[in-house]
């Protein structure tokens, strides 16, 4: 039975809140409901439902799109947890198809190829609330104006290698650090240059953080990264690649669960890291060019 | 042996959710919180806080951390549990469509996501029954998230709130509580006064 008939829905505080009772979980990447269901087994607190993980996006190029809404529905028939999925940033019509599918999340997302060179999606336009990736604070912050419920670190994709994760939440963090203490000439003056409201870098400064939930996501390969993403101030993970390109995906992705709660706990990290097997072959990430770096798209 | 505190410590559960809010709504009470992750941190610790999240993760993680017969013992000493959203699921003693039961700490049958799915979250006011002693009926202000329906109260728990439509979001059992919406993210402060004010008692 849906929300009762007085009720509000769609309002600002359920679509931040959903992302509240995400925190301290891992959102996983699955491409059929197998996948979604060992993701779930394994103690996900949401699937991202799309066509091919970021690393077979990768290797494949072409362009990247929505995926298949009968695909969608199988995952959301197969699972109980939140299901997200993925459209091309700027692309308002693939956001439109999956709010009418009931998605619990859309995910504005560079990892596929980007519909709109100059507009994000007007996020407040829609019901349903959306999750869009970030390098910095200006970016996080104009997506959040733009009505971003959720942010996540964008990270490199498909790439099994944490660096780049590492680098943009560290860049968030030190810039809000950076504007702390200053007066409102300053802050005035920083928002300008983000091309943000005031009141936005105002509150965040204030909070000390931003002022929606923000996960980290890009490169996440093993237990231990996440417990590095949290101890970097991280709300929680996403990993996309890092599990069912890993050798044992059910071993593995239970192991990044334990590690997400646990990321303060040496012993725990130590057990839960054991014997899970060959990780994803990661890439070095001097060996991706400028111009195929999927954290470069959006703006 | 409890020591003897001027104000308890209240244990909040921390395997997943949204644990920080609460925390830092007992903060704003001025009592100290702690995140429970391993039955270790159970000890000494006068309430405990089940908060929102996804309880399928958080039974997992539950069980796999052995942290079931530490809180069952918890609550048979008399200390008060709170349960919201995800934590009311963990406190039922049935769950619909199959789940096995978690805690099994409060007489009732609950159903996940019984409103549907993210679209049909909402928030609303409601009629919440007073819980102190010095309680009275009032209106509060709930955000429900993908919330779970108390389907069913059985002989040893009572119905404390219920939606204009009749359905039931909050029932309790002595010094257990369960409630389908979220009072730390709205900054309802009544009930985790309740759990202050019960776990107080309760350490003598």
């Amino acid at each position: 039975m849906p929300a009762p008939k007085r009720a509000k829905t769609s309002t600002w505080a359920t679509k931040k809140g959903l992302a509240q009772m995400l925190k301290g979980g891992v959102i996983m990447d699955v491409v059929n409901p197998a996948e979604a269901k060992i993701a779930e087994e394994a103690g996900a607190v949401a699937v991202m439902a799309l066509e091919r993980v970021p690393s077979d996006i990768r290797r494949d190029g072409g362009v990247a799109r929505m995926s298949d809404p009968d695909m969608i529905k199988g995952i959301q028939a197969a699972v109980s947890i939140p299901v997200m999925a993925k459209a091309r940033i700027g692309h308002e019509s693939e956001a439109r198809i999956l709010e009418a599918l009931d998605v619990d999340y859309i995910d504005e997302s560079e990892v596929l190829t980007p519909a709109d060179d100059r507009f994000h999606i007007n996020k407040h336009d829609f019901k349903v609330p959306f999750v869009c990736g970030c390098k910095d604070l200006g970016e996080a912050l104009r997506r959040i104006n733009e009505g971003a419920a959720m942010m996540r670190t964008k990270g490199e994709a498909g790439t099994g290698n944490i660096v780049e994760a590492v680098r943009h939440i560290r860049t968030v963090a030190e810039e809000i650090a950076a504007l702390k203490g200053q007066g409102e000439k300053r802050l005035r003056a920083a928002a300008k240059e983000m091309r943000v409201p005031y009141e936005l870098v105002k509150v965040t400064v204030k909070a000390g953080r931003l002022p929606v939930v923000n996960f980290v996501a890009g490169g996440i390969a093993t237990p231990a990264d996440a417990a590095l993403s949290m101890w970097l101030g991280a709300d929680g993970v996403f990993v996309g690649s890092g599990i069912f390109k890993a050798k044992n995906p059910a071993k593995t992705a239970a192991a990044i669960v334990q590690a997400t709660t646990h990321w303060k706990n040496a012993k725990v990290l130590a057990e839960v890291s054991a014997g899970l097997g060959e990780a994803m072959k990661g890439i070095e990430m001097r060996t991706i060019p400028e111009g195929e770096r999927l954290s470069k798209r959006g703006w | 042996m409890a020591k003897r505190h001027s104000r308890p410590i209240i244990g909040v559960l921390a395997v997943q959710g949204d644990f920080a809010e609460h925390l830092h709504m007992l903060e704003s009470l001025g009592v100290e919180g702690r995140e429970v992750r391993l039955p270790t941190d159970l000890v000494g610790v006068a309430g405990l806080i089940l908060p929102g999240g996804e309880s399928t993760a958080m039974r997992r993680l539950l069980h796999r951390w052995d942290l079931i017969s530490p809180i069952k013992s918890l609550a048979k000493r008399g200390a008060p549990i709170l349960g919201t959203c995800a934590g009311a699921i963990l406190l039922a003693t049935k769950i619909a469509d199959g789940d096995a039961p978690v805690l099994s700490l409060l007489d009732v049958e609950v159903r996940r996501n019984a409103f549907g799915r993210q679209l049909e979250s909402f928030e609303t006011s409601l009629i919440m029954e007073g819980l102190g002693s010095e309680g009275r009926s009032r209106t509060i202000h709930a955000v429900f998230i993908r919330a779970p329906e108390i389907l069913k109260v059985g002989p040893s728990a009572r119905a404390v709130a219920t939606l204009d439509d009749g359905r039931i979001v909050a029932a309790r059992q002595g010094r257990i509580l369960g409630i389908a919406f979220h009072p730390e993210i709205t900054g309802e402060t009544g009930v985790h006064r309740w759990l202050i004010s019960e776990a107080t008692a309760a350490l003598g």
